[in-house]
Order: structure tokens, then C-alpha cells, then sequence
């Protein structure tokens, strides 16, 4: 090439790096990580929490999470219920507008629900909505869709009618599989009514371009009817899923929000970052599930040992960082409605006593040194960090009782779906993020009759039954009496091994005011601001 | 040269539906589906999503219905990012998997071959040295290095770019990608320039010009260069097609809305269409690309011209 072709391309390139100029934007943006790219922008197809963000700042359901994660009131202003716990009627809100000015009508919640429930519709999350009376029947094909327990009363009342009482329904009602959609858009544009352009949302902001794996931007919905109080002009969320990637964007200051990162660097952050560098724990249990159909983990004394034998300060600490915590209880704390969960017995103890007794379990049970050799397998999904415990936990159980401990290792998809059709294991790893406040999401997991989730296939009619009666109890407190008791069966047998409590890692630039940590993850951007 | 186009292309097809059968079948032999990833679902849901899907159809009947939309330009819906066709999902990120690969390619190749003839120029100088250990640096040391060193020197400590993203597709959202995706392939292009400009040089026709006392300039480019490039065009196929669709590992390190991850992410998430969508891309333009080397090297050879 000549030498003069080359000063010329040197000259362009150092010419285009010069020519960027920031240009100064009177408006307030937020730029918001978002972990990855939503896989749909349809409520009714929603089935992951990146999801759940872009979709709660566009649309707002009946009842909605206020800033510290509390429930208050969202499109519908007031409720009332009925004295037989199962009619909800709500009234909504006089100037509740959809983005394109019509209003938001209690027919268009009727409609929405209903969509959900359509089997046609094949919603990942319907059974969100299954303690509304005949939602299940509807959705597995057995009734008909009109015979949904939801009216429009008139344009602004709505009522909705439940198979039984159930205390956390409104919990579900700020689920995002719940928030409405606009009847007449739907109708008229069919399945393009979630493109930029042609959507409409209830919520604070509204859908301005959406270019896959790069970004998607929102901007203030002027016909909200809170939209006075809305500080933000727009929101960019990046979905980027690489997490190293994401930390370099805020690093270089192109974002003010970063969701979830590494928690091997969250030393490293804290010392350049300090308070911007949030563990925020969640209402999420990281746990070890045991095959009680297989020997020796038929036997409770075993997975009582076992469980015990598991150093959890070590994995808190030496693995995770300190973004998650030891955990002795399959339900989080952070539940208003529950308190305190009912932890093993042997949580006060140390962990040099919890392996003595351990040990003695083990003999008691034939097992171990001098008993019947232990051969354990783990099954855990693909991953550096669950790979990292399972090591960790291999050397414990090998170290306390001799164990010949293997893994096996499969990418989520294949894991998960190994353990839901009922293959038969040892030691699985699992993760149950709450879908609602409430500790009966995570308790029913081991219902005898729960064939998905029970994946240890925990079989014990004491607990079954003291789960059915807490669903039919009205009183809040006698629930959570029957809920603590059904917990307390639950770490006495020990069917899964509850180690962590996970925690969610945040970014929070100090650009950034409004924000606040809470256990249900909820973080409306129209609660936010930002300073130049 | 017509007809040898027109041969090409026809044996193209037969290829492609070669390709696209083996990739069905393999894509199904991975255990899990679509649907179960994040949290597994109740029975009844997945029967739901089953049919909506048609996924609960015979496998043969299945791969009929695909092959007979396929060929009408109907590559179905992505069964995961669910608001989009697969057609869509490609045509919107092609564009900026091929501009930047653009780019890559056209860094690897004029800063390749500019480098390796020199080398060759100067061979066995300090500059040859310096120049091939550059290269070997760049073929040894992984792009998924390069890019985030590049973007911790200019991005955060200087600020001088931009750390990611497209952005308003100005030429700096550009250039760091750029250079992480090129490098590896420069390092190539210089190694395969050296080599057989070395060789070209040591030709009669050469020592001839030489003789006639041309200029060197001219001995170089004009004559010498044209043999030279030769294995230069063989590699050319292959690097371009890669590079045009998309690195996925350059793509998600710098966060750049293109293809190259949607086939790494789909053959990860089970989503069997996006996968065989991006299965046919690629083998599209590796058929072109091949086709156009092809032809290049009847310019630069005549000797190939007339067989």
C-alpha cells in the first residue's frame, strides 16, 4: 500500500475518534442494565425477572410494589372484600389512561385475564392466576374460558372471585403476568401489539424502539395518572446477558444500573465503587435436594448427616463473597407476612459440633466409616459458581464420612428438565426463586401431589395436611402458625438441604436517587431520578 | 464463465439441503427442550406450549413442514425470543454482523498483506522478526483478551471510547470491536503474505523484470504480488464468511446486536428454529464466498482460467 494511502486511512481513523462529541441532552435519562434480552414483551408469555422490569415500567397492574417492595395500590385505587374471603371487587381509577389517551377499562382486565388462562394462549405463568375460581380447569383444557371468575362490573369496577380465600392474592395481582393489556389493541393488531410504535401501555412509560441485544428504550407516558410525579424522561435498558461486559459499561460510565455480576468481584468493586455496590438479599433459596426414593437417602438420620456436614459460612464466604448467606431454612427471610422462618435445629450449633453429630447420625444409620461405604453423586446445572460449591461440598462429605463423592454436570435446560420427569439421583442442586411474597411458594414444593417441583418426591401426609388446611385458614396468623409447623416437619426431615439464601448484586450509580433494596427484587423506574 | 457460475450455484442447493437435514436431526438428539429452562413447568402448561409450538408432532412430519417453509422463505418463530419470526431476528442483526465484519476483514487483510510483504521485503531483518512475532502474538492471544484490555486502556482509564454497544453506529462504537475481531486474522494474512511473497520473489518472471531494470515498486505489485496472493484468496473464503457472520465471542464482548451469538445462545436455549436459521445463514455465505474465490483466482491465475 503507499505511504500516502496509509497517512490518509490514518488520518480517518484518528479523524472519526476525534469527531465523537456527547452531545448534552436537556431531558433525564436513565441508563439501565438489564442481563439479558427479553424474550417477549407479551405479559401473558412472560416467564423471566429481566422480563418483569421492562414490563412493570410500561404497564401497571391493579396492585403494584412501591419502591421499598411493599404492595400499594397501582391502576386500581381501592378494593374491598367480600366476608366470605373469596370476591375481590376493585375500583379503578378515574383517570387511569392507556398511552394513546383512551381509558384503562375494567373490561380491559377482564379480557387480559382471561387471555392468560386461554389455553390457546400457552402462558408459562398462568398458574399465577389459579386461585381465581376455574382458572386451572380453563387452563388445562377442562372448561371454558368465559366461565373465568372475573367481571367487569362496569367500566371501572372489577371483580374477581376466588376458588378459595386466599390471603396473598393481591401479591399475585403485582405479578407481571397479571398486568393488563389493552383489549382494543390486542384485537386490532394481534400479536404486533408489542412492537414499538404500535404498543400502548397503562404504565409510567412507554415503548419508543426496541433493537434486539442492543437496546430498548421507554419514555414517559404523558397520560399516566401519576406521570406528574415522574421524574425520568426516558429509560434505555441494555440487555446485555455478559456479565463482565456489563460491569465494564458502568465502569466507563455509560450506565447507571447494573443487574447481576460476578460475585468474585464484588471485593474488587466494593474497594473502587464503596455504597455503589449493592448485596441486596432476596426472597430466592439455593438448595440440595436428596432422591428420597433412593437408599441411603430414604433414610432421614442420612440426609439429616449429610445436610448437616455442609459448612455454609464457608460457602457464603469463601465462594460467593458474601453475596449470599447461610440458609437453614427452605423459606427467606424478608416475608412480612411470616417473620422469622422455622430453621433446622442444629442452625445455632457449630459447625465442628454439627459434624460430630453428623457423624453419629451416619453410624447410627450403617453408614460411612465403619458402616456400609458412601457413594454420593451431585447433579448441579452448568455453572462456574455451582460448580465451585459442589466441589466444596464433595470435599466435606468426603473429609466427614470417608464419601466416594462424583458429579455430573448439565447445562439448565437438560438439568432441570432430568429432575422434573422424575429421573432418579442422589444429590441435586436446585434454586427456587419466589414467584410471591408469600412462604407458601416455596413450601409447596414439596406437596406430595407437586409432581414438577417435588424432584426429591418427598412423601409425608402430616405435612400435606397441614398445607391444606392453611390454604382454606383465613385468620393471617393462624396461617402462619400451620405454615411454620408444615416448615418445622420440613427441616426435621430434611428432604432438601437449604444452604444459601441468594442475594441479588446491583450497581447503583450515585447518579441515581430513589433507590432502595428489598427482598422482592422490585425496582420501578418511575420511583427513580437521576443528577447530571 | 457464466456457465461455471450457473454450475455452481445449481450444485448449492443440494448442499444447503444436506446441511439443514443433518442440523434438524442433531439439534433434536440435545435432551431438554425450549421450554423448561429457567423454571420447569406444570405438565399441563408444557402441553399447552407443546401444541402451540407443533412440537408435539412426529419428528418427520415436523421436519417436512419446516423444509416446505423454508423454501418459501418462512424459517418460523424463535422459540425464545417469542416476539419475532427467525427471519426477522436475522434480517434485523445481519446488518451489523456484516458492517462490522466488513470492517474486520478489510483491517486483516490491507494490514496483513502490507505486513507480510514488508516482511518479505526485509526478510530475515529485525523488522521480519518484529513482524512475524506480532503475528504469532495475535493468533495466540485469544480475541476474548484482546477485546477487554483494549477496552480497559481506551475505554476506562482514557475514556477515549466507548466501551460497548452500537450506539448511534458512528465510526467509534466501531473501531475496538474491529480491531479484536481483525487481529487474529491479520496475523494470518501476514503469515501466508510472507511466506509466499518469499517464494514469489525466487521466481523466474521476477528475475526477469528485475533484469529488465523496472522499478521495484512495480516488480512488487505489479508482478510479484499477483502469485503471491494466491493462498491469500484461499483463506479468504472461509475468514470472510466468518467474520461476516458474526463472532459470537467479539459480538458479547462488546455488546453488538448481531448474529454471531444468536447461534451459540440458540443451540444453548434449544431454540431450534434460530439455530437452523443461522445454520443456513452461514452455509449461504460460505457457498458465495467459496464461489467468489473462485472466481478471483481465475483473475489473479490464468493458468486456472481455462480449465
Amino acid at each position: 500500500m503507499s505511504s500516502r494511502l496509509l497517512k490518509l486511512s490514518a488520518a480517518a481513523l484518528l479523524g472519526s475518534v476525534l469527531f465523537a462529541s456527547a452531545p448534552a441532552f436537556a431531558e433525564a435519562v436513565l441508563h439501565r442494565g438489564n442481563a439479558g434480552e427479553p424474550q417477549t414483551l407479551d405479559q401473558a408469555q412472560t416467564s423471566i425477572n429481566i422480563e418483569a422490569f421492562i414490563l412493570k415500567d410500561l404497564y401497571e397492574g391493579l396492585t403494584i410494589y412501591d419502591a421499598a417492595g411493599k404492595i400499594i395500590p397501582g391502576a386500581a385505587e381501592s378494593w374491598t372484600l367480600s366476608d366470605d374471603g373469596v370476591t375481590y371487587t376493585f375500583k379503578l381509577r378515574e383517570n387511569a389512561k392507556w398511552s394513546d389517551g383512551t381509558p384503562v377499562t375494567a373490561q380491559d382486565f377482564e379480557f387480559s385475564f382471561k387471555r392468560v388462562e386461554d389455553p390457546k394462549t400457552a402462558a408459562k405463568y398462568a398458574n399465577i392466576l389459579y386461585p381465581i375460581k376455574n382458572a386451572e380447569a380453563i387452563n388445562n383444557g377442562k372448561a371454558e374460558v368465559a366461565t373465568l371468575g372475573v367481571k367487569a362490573v362496569d367500566d371501572k369496577t372489577f371483580q374477581i372471585t376466588l376458588e378459595r380465600p386466599t390471603p396473598f392474592f393481591l401479591e399475585l395481582l403485582a405479578h407481571q403476568t397479571a398486568l393488563p393489556v389493552s383489549k382494543a389493541s390486542v384485537e386490532k393488531n394481534g400479536a404486533d401489539f408489542v412492537k414499538p410504535g404500535v404498543m400502548v401501555s397503562n404504565g409510567a412509560f412507554k415503548l419508543v424502539s426496541h433493537v434486539p441485544n442492543d437496546s430498548l428504550v421507554v419514555e414517559k407516558n404523558e397520560n399516566h395518572w401519576d406521570a406528574a410525579n415522574t421524574k425520568l424522561d426516558k429509560v434505555i435498558f441494555y440487555p446485555i446477558d455478559d456479565q463482565a461486559a456489563s460491569v465494564r459499561r458502568f465502569e466507563a460510565k455509560e450506565m447507571d444500573l447494573v443487574f447481576n455480576f460476578s460475585a468474585d468481584q464484588i471485593e474488587r468493586l466494593r474497594g473502587a465503587y464503596k455504597d455503589q455496590v449493592h448485596v441486596s438479599p432476596t426472597l430466592a433459596t439455593y438448595y440440595y435436594a436428596f432422591d428420597s426414593s433412593q437408599a441411603p437417602y430414604d433414610d432421614v438420620r442420612v440426609r439429616n448427616a449429610l445436610s448437616m456436614a455442609v459448612d455454609r459460612d464457608f460457602l457464603a464466604k469463601e465462594i460467593y463473597s458474601g453475596s449470599q448467606i447461610p440458609a437453614y431454612s427452605l423459606v427467606p427471610p424478608g416475608i412480612a407476612s411470616y417473620g422469622e422462618p422455622s430453621k433446622a435445629s442444629f442452625a445455632e450449633m457449630s459447625q465442628l459440633d454439627r459434624e460430630d453429630k453428623a457423624l453419629e447420625l451416619m453410624k447410627e444409620a450403617g453408614y460411612g466409616e465403619g458402616g456400609k461405604p458412601l457413594e454420593i453423586e451431585i447433579r448441579y446445572n452448568t455453572n462456574p459458581n455451582h460448580e465451585r460449591v459442589a466441589t466444596a461440598v464433595a470435599d466435606m462429605w468426603k473429609n466427614t464420612f470417608n464419601a466416594k463423592v462424583t458429579m455430573t454436570n448439565l447445562d439448565v435446560s437438560s438439568h432441570y428438565a432430568y429432575l422434573q420427569e422424575g429421573g432418579k439421583f442422589n444429590v441435586a442442586r436446585a434454586g427456587w426463586v419466589a414467584d410471591y411474597a408469600d412462604a407458601e411458594n416455596f413450601l409447596a414444593l414439596n406437596l406430595s401431589t407437586n409432581k414438577t417441583f417435588n424432584y426429591g418426591k418427598y412423601n409425608n401426609p402430616e405435612f400435606d395436611a397441614l398445607m391444606q388446611k392453611s390454604y382454606a385458614e383465613e385468620n393471617p396468623e393462624a396461617r402462619s402458625k400451620l405454615l411454620h409447623e408444615a416448615e418445622a416437619l420440613l427441616s426435621r426431615d430434611q428432604p432438601v438441604a437449604p444452604l444459601l439464601t441468594q442475594a441479588d448484586l446491583w450497581l447503583v450509580s450515585n447518579r441515581v436517587s430513589g433507590w432502595e433494596d428489598n427482598a422482592a427484587n422490585e425496582h420501578l423506574s418511575r420511583f427513580l431520578s437521576v443528577s447530571e | 464463465m457464466l456457465a461455471f457460475v450457473l454450475r455452481r450455484l445449481a450444485s448449492a442447493v443440494p448442499t444447503l439441503f444436506i446441511v439443514v437435514t443433518i442440523s434438524f436431526f442433531l439439534m433434536r438428539f440435545a435432551p431438554g427442550g425450549p421450554f423448561n429452562l429457567e423454571r420447569p413447568l406444570p405438565p399441563a402448561t408444557m402441553e399447552n406450549i407443546m401444541r402451540t409450538y407443533q412440537l408435539d408432532q412426529p419428528l418427520w412430519r415436523q421436519y417436512v413442514t419446516y423444509i416446505s417453509n423454508a423454501v418459501q422463505g418462512d424459517f418460523g418463530p424463535s422459540y425464545i425470543y417469542k416476539d419475532n419470526t427467525v427471519a426477522e431476528l436475522i434480517g434485523k442483526g445481519l446488518p451489523y454482523s456484516m458492517e462490522l465484519g466488513f470492517f474486520a476483514l478489510l483491517l486483516a487483510l490491507v494490514g496483513g498483506v502490507t505486513l507480510g510483504t514488508i516482511a518479505a521485503l526485509r526478510q530475515n531483518s529485525a523488522l521480519d522478526f518484529s513482524i512475524m512475532s506480532l503475528a504469532t502474538v495475535g493468533t495466540t492471544i485469544p480475541n476474548f483478551v484482546v477485546g477487554p484490555v483494549l477496552t480497559l486502556i481506551f475505554a476506562i482509564v482514557l475514556s477515549l471510547l466507548p466501551a460497548g454497544g452500537w450506539g448511534d453506529g458512528s465510526f467509534r462504537y466501531l473501531l475496538l470491536p474491529m480491531i479484536a475481531l481483525a487481529l487474529p486474522q491479520l496475523a494470518v494474512f501476514a503469515r501466508l503474505t510472507r511466506g509466499s511473497m518469499i517464494e514469489a520473489l525466487h521466481a523466474d518472471h521476477i528475475r526477469t523484470a528485475r533484469a529488465y531494470g523496472l522499478p521495484p515498486r512495480i516488480v512488487v505489485i505489479t508482478h510479484a504480488m499477483r502469485g503471491a496472493l494466491l493462498p491469500v484468496v484461499s483463506y479468504l473464503a472461509p475468514c470472510a464468511a466468518a467474520l461476516m457472520t458474526g463472532s459470537a465471542v467479539v459480538e458479547t464482548i462488546f455488546t453488538i446486536p448481531g448474529i454471531g451469538r444468536y447461534f451459540v445462545l440458540g443451540a444453548l436455549n434449544r431454540d431450534y428454529t434460530l439455530v437452523m436459521g443461522t445454520v443456513v445463514l452461514i452455509a449461504i455465505f460460505v457457498i458465495v464466498f467459496n464461489l467468489v474465490v473462485d472466481l478471483i483466482y481465475g483473475l489473479l491465475d490464468p493458468r486456472v482460467r481455462h480449465d
